[in-house]
């Protein structure tokens, strides 16, 4: 019977479409992996409700466990407990960083609903520095947010706090 | 089968966010500058993705199989709900299907909405059903950015030229007799919050209320004495549901159960 360290392992392999460097296991996204005598099934959580790399990832997790051999596996959908960028591993926001995408503060914070609060500076990802703005909350996916480095000058994205 | 009026509320939720999501969407590639469409187009895909979970559970209760036709057979999906029903068996309320106008009636009925969303979706977490519990924990941390992006967005243009400050004052005027019927409840939701299943909206509103004021004072924009339009909850519409459906609708009309 197949251990649940090896399908971990696997789920490794398994990449967001969406920011190709992280791992769905980095994401966080993965809550429980079961085995047992009537297959494998495997408990995933979306990002955000809209996030349109879910079908993807899920026919990529299918895939990726068919060429080891399993084809008995089902997949399942929570919702509660609500994803939150603390589940990221601390391997993936190195990874994210050294793509470029600043990682998520390692202090957690949510959104405050409080009109023009701002979070904390966030550093570069080129050139370190925390004199960078805000350009929008809303970035080229669900989970990023916009900004400039008002130093390097250079744009990047920001793997928003959720 | 589930319980009638547990589908009828599913169904509501669904379709209030179905339809802003949609409406959301019609500016996709039209945006006033690049990072504000952007924005609203993610608005759009989180309402999207939450109608989605919301259908989802709405055709569970409906249950498997069941006759949506009385031919027999076809099962009900969550496509099924948001293709295939005419504007009188929608239930959303009837703020969200106002026609976008300018920018600054699209920002404010997102405003309104939004923070309607907040507080409700705030207690649905305490819901009795624990699959809109689940939806509402989540959704939630989604609507905190819509909440403050429109607002936000509602300072900077009442309190902007005067230009804008007449168009945020017009867009009051057309939209403001539409926030009443969030905390009405229908028939069926009343029977919902005896259970303990839906909110009860009325208990939301001095919340609202206030977030609302604290905004609208912000903008130098005031609260107009006017009555109350409702009946979206019950399926009686304006006009611009019937357009927006006929656009939504139209490639699952003509070619039923496509897919691409």
């Amino acid at each position: 019977m197949v251990e649940n360290a090896q399908i971990w392992s696997m789920l490794e392999e398994v990449y967001d479409p969406e920011v190709p460097v992280l791992s769905v296991a980095d994401l966080g996204i993965i809550r429980e992996v079961r085995t047992g005598e009537d297959g494998i099934e495997i408990v995933i959580t979306p990002t955000y409700s809209g996030c349109p790399a879910m079908d993807v990832i899920r026919t990529n997790i299918r895939m990726k466990l068919m060429e080891h051999g399993y084809r008995d596996v089902r997949l399942t959908t929570v919702l509660s407990p609500a994803w939150t960028t603390e589940w990221m591993t601390e391997r993936g926001k190195e990874k994210l960083a050294a793509y470029g995408i600043a990682p998520p503060l390692p202090l957690q914070q949510v959104c405050h609903p409080a009109m023009f609060h701002r979070e904390e500076a966030i550093p570069c990802p080129h050139c370190h520095s925390y004199h960078t703005t805000l350009i929008s909350e809303f970035g080229s996916t669900a989970c990023k947010a916009l900004y400039r480095c008002e130093d390097c000058r250079e744009p990047f994205d920001y793997f928003k706090c959720h | 089968m589930g319980y009638p009026a547990h589908i009828d509320y599913s169904l509501q939720l669904a379709d209030n966010a179905l339809i802003l999501g949609h409406r959301n969407s019609e500016w996709t590639g039209h945006g006033p500058i690049l990072e504000q469409d952007i924005a609203l187009s993610n608005i759009a895909l989180d309402l999207i993705g939450q109608a989605r979970y919301l259908y989802q559970h709405a055709a569970r209760l409906i249950g498997g199989k069941v006759t949506e036709d009385g031919s027999g057979g076809r099962e009900v999906t969550e496509d099924g709900l948001a293709y295939g029903r005419d504007a009188w068996d929608f239930r959303n309320c009837l703020l969200v299907e106002q026609s976008n106008g300018d920018w600054g009636k699209t920002i404010l009925r997102q405003f309104l909405f939004s923070a309607w969303q907040y507080y409700f979706y705030g207690q649905l977490r305490n819901s009795r059903d624990q699959e809109l519990a689940a939806i509402a924990e989540k959704s939630v941390k989604e609507v905190t950015y819509h909440l403050r992006w429109s607002g936000e967005w509602v300072i900077r243009l009442g309190d902007g030229t005067e230009e804008s400050h007449e168009r945020m004052r017009r867009a009051v005027d057309e939209l403001w007799k539409y926030t009443g019927e969030m905390f009405a409840p229908a028939a069926y939701e009343k029977e919902l919050i005896r259970l303990g299943i839906a909110v009860d909206a009325g208990e939301i509103r001095p919340l609202w209320g206030e977030k609302v004021g604290e905004v609208f004072n912000e903008a130098g924009l005031e609260i107009p004495m006017t009555w109350m339009q409702g009946g979206g909850k019950d399926g009686k519409h304006t006009e611009q549901l019937g357009y927006l459906l006929a656009e939504m609708q139209f490639l699952q009309r003509a070619y039923p159960n496509c897919e691409w």
